[in-house]
């Protein structure tokens, strides 16, 4: 439907920006993963877009093609066994899938860059954390030692950890998890990247850090106005950091909606049944609402639309048509044949 | 009435939190450095492998008589038995058993580090090409390894070492015996580097480096190797002493060194004849044989325990 991009020759000037043009967009993208048991559809035709200095929350369990997602667009998908058979990953415009690996690796960490679940298996165990700091200016900006040390401390003092230049030469199990993690993410934002990927970036921390790494994202985010993606599984992480959310459920997304928006009034049976089985203080004593099934096997894909055989809204359409992405408003979209009756039935 | 005695103690000052311990932090290597000084078995064998090395570099700091001066020997005193003036014996030329042990660890010592440290190279090289690169360049570094791996080493040494002949062997010295345990042994390295790599590669902090912009070489060096080295480095330690042993058979049987240089395999076989009347002949160059093998092998199981203490 769009123009294939035209501008793949040489990489977009930072900062230089098509008017027109998100910062990031994903359009149509399909990843599928060949094994033995047979062709696994993990991503099928995803499209999301993020502008500069705004976040978008990927919500979806696991199996659900969030990180899939994310790791084509950082390029570090192991090719194969995974094939991106269609789509665009346009950055400023240019489709980063038909740009050489050569150009691909100048946009990786610098441009584009990740954070990790969990920091202590993400960080090299041999190494200090100043080190590992320093190397990305030492390779990538071709500092000194010395200098690249000092932005080390300064780095480790902008994520705010306390005595950074007593911990520079500590090694990474010496640190707490939500430490570990603020190291991870002073590497990733280490060379200004216009656009921060962090996969289920609290998962493995306690509720209160959690907090605070979240708080921490957010004020990078919005220092250096770059576009942040949270992939999470979890809706409570989100609510006060993203602007908008993008639900997805067996490699599609089944719902867009601004973040409020989507807690007010979920437009799919699947962000409705997520949203009713958090636990809530004022139904203490009741049973806690839990969607029925499992969720979908990759290398089975359920008929029509993935969810129909958890789906309460269920009608016989459902097993055979696919539902396109109906749109609600100008900012909401709903995969779901039905979404009037999920948006307006209020709570079950 | 106890309200009084409890008098509660001034709040202490909230120190700033401390890292576990004092001074430089804890690598994996400087871990490994700790273990092994307070391990005993480490020390033994660290020193009496230091007493060897320093032996196989000055062998003239243990022993006055120069073995290799055919001057010091004297027919006459053949198969002397112990003696004030012989502490080992003499042997069939009439030579001093003594310096000639002395003297002949430089031969075992030169080959067992030798050959070590080529197959921990080699080996230990390809298994990290093999393991980081996979696919084909895997499949074929693999099975060209498995081949060697299905000789079986003294024989395959045997065949090498009687076609190289005894002139090149002569010519060439320890460097004969050396290749053809390396080109038997390289694989067994490539092996556990391969295995090794191939799990540190799966690693978070390997897809981290490459999300993070590291190269594939820089991913490779910086990222892969420092954690997949650690078994290797204990396999080659460990082979050393087996090294050793094997250039003594070889030797043994002949195909290894060569007369004159002096070497406890040969030394052995030498004795062999005569075992009966003059055991002396063979009891000291195979318990400096034994005692070398050992201390290796105690090194590198000190090193395997601090290293990977899940082994233990």
């Amino acid at each position: 439907m769009r123009n294939p991009s035209v501008e793949t020759q040489g990489l977009p000037a930072r900062g230089a920006h098509a008017a027109d043009e998100p910062l990031l967009a994903v359009d149509n993208l399909h990843v599928e993963f060949h094994t033995r048991q047979g062709v696994a559809h993990a991503v099928n035709g995803v499209s999301y877009s993020l502008n500069a200095g705004e976040t978008l929350a990927v919500l979806g369990e696991s199996g659900s093609g969030k990180s899939v997602t994310a790791q084509a667009i950082m390029g570090i998908l192991d090719m194969p066994p995974a094939r991106i058979p269609a789509g665009e990953i346009r950055f400023h415009g240019t489709d980063l899938l038909k740009l050489s690996d050569k150009d691909r690796s100048q946009i990786r960490g610098q441009r584009i860059a990740m954070v990790f679940q969990d920091a202590l298996s993400a960080l090299n165990p041999v190494f200090t954390v100043g080190w590992q700091i320093a190397e990305m200016f030492r390779v990538h900006r071709g500092m000194s030692r010395g200098d690249a040390r000092k932005k080390a401390v300064e780095l480790m003092d902008r994520v705010r950890i306390p005595g950074a230049k007593q911990r520079i030469d500590d090694y990474p199990h010496q640190f707490s998890g939500g430490m570990r993690q603020r190291i991870m993410i002073a590497m990733s934002i280490a060379l200004d990247p216009e656009v921060l990927i962090a996969d289920e970036p609290t998962t493995a921390l306690d509720v209160t850090v959690q907090a605070q790494i979240m708080e921490l994202l957010a004020e990078l985010r919005q220092e250096s106005n770059m576009g942040l993606i949270l992939i999470t599984h979890d809706l409570g992480v989100v609510a006060d950091v993203a602007d908008k959310i993008a639900v997805m459920y067996g490699g599609r997304i089944v719902e867009n909606a601004p973040v409020h928006d989507l807690y007010r009034n979920p437009g799919h049976p699947y962000t409705k049944g997520l949203l009713e089985s958090i636990p809530r203080v004022d139904l203490k004593g009741q049973e806690l609402y839990a969607i029925k099934g499992m969720p979908p096997n990759l290398l089975e894909m359920p008929s029509g639309c993935a969810f129909h055989p958890r789906c309460p809204y269920r009608r016989d359409e459902c097993a055979t048509a696919v539902p396109p992405l109906y749109s609600i408003s100008g900012t909401r979209s709903s995969a779901c044949h039905y979404w009037r009756e999920v948006f307006d039935g209020g709570s079950r | 009435m106890s309200n009084e005695m409890t008098v509660a103690p001034p709040p202490q000052p909230a120190e700033a939190p401390q890292p576990a311990k004092p001074g430089k932090p804890a690598s994996l290597w400087s871990d490994a450095w700790y273990d092994l000084r307070r391990n005993k078995v480490f020390i033994i064998g660290a020193v009496l492998v230091f007493l060897l090395v320093l032996m196989a570099l000055f062998p003239s700091l243990f022993s006055h008589v120069d073995a290799y001066n055919p001057a010091t020997c004297n027919l006459a005193n053949a198969r002397q038995g112990v003696t004030g003036a012989h502490w080992f014996g003499t042997d069939n030329q009439g030579c001093d058993t003594y310096s000639r042990v002395i003297y002949g660890a430089r031969v075992s010592i030169l080959v067992g580090i030798l050959t070590a440290v080529i197959t921990g190279v080699v080996g230990g090289g390809l298994g990290l090409v093999a393991g980081f690169y996979g696919r084909w360049v895997d499949i074929l570094l693999s099975r060209v390894a498995e081949i060697f791996f299905a000789i079986p080493a003294i024989l395959g040494a045997l065949l090498i070492l009687s076609v190289v002949g005894r002139d090149n062997s002569q010519k060439w010295g320890v460097w004969v015996v050396v290749m053809a345990l390396a080109l038997l042994a390289w694989p067994l390295v490539l092996r556990i580097m391969r295995a090794s790599v191939i799990s540190a590669k799966n690693q978070d902090y390997v897809v981290a480096a490459r999300a993070l912009g590291a190269g594939s070489g820089r991913i490779m060096m910086r990222h892969i190797l420092p954690n997949a080295i650690a078994p290797v480095i204990v396999t080659s330690t460990l082979n050393l002493g087996v090294f050793i042993s094997a250039e003594a058979g070889l030797s043994f049987l002949g195909v290894g060194i060569q007369a004159p240089t002096i070497s406890w395999g040969l030394m052995i076989a030498d004795a062999r004849a005569r075992f009966l009347s003059a055991p002396e002949m063979l009891l000291f160059p195979a318990l400096l044989l034994s005692i070398t093998v050992l201390a290796f092998v105690m090194l590198g199981d000190a090193v395997r325990d601090a290293l990977d203490p899940k082994l233990r």
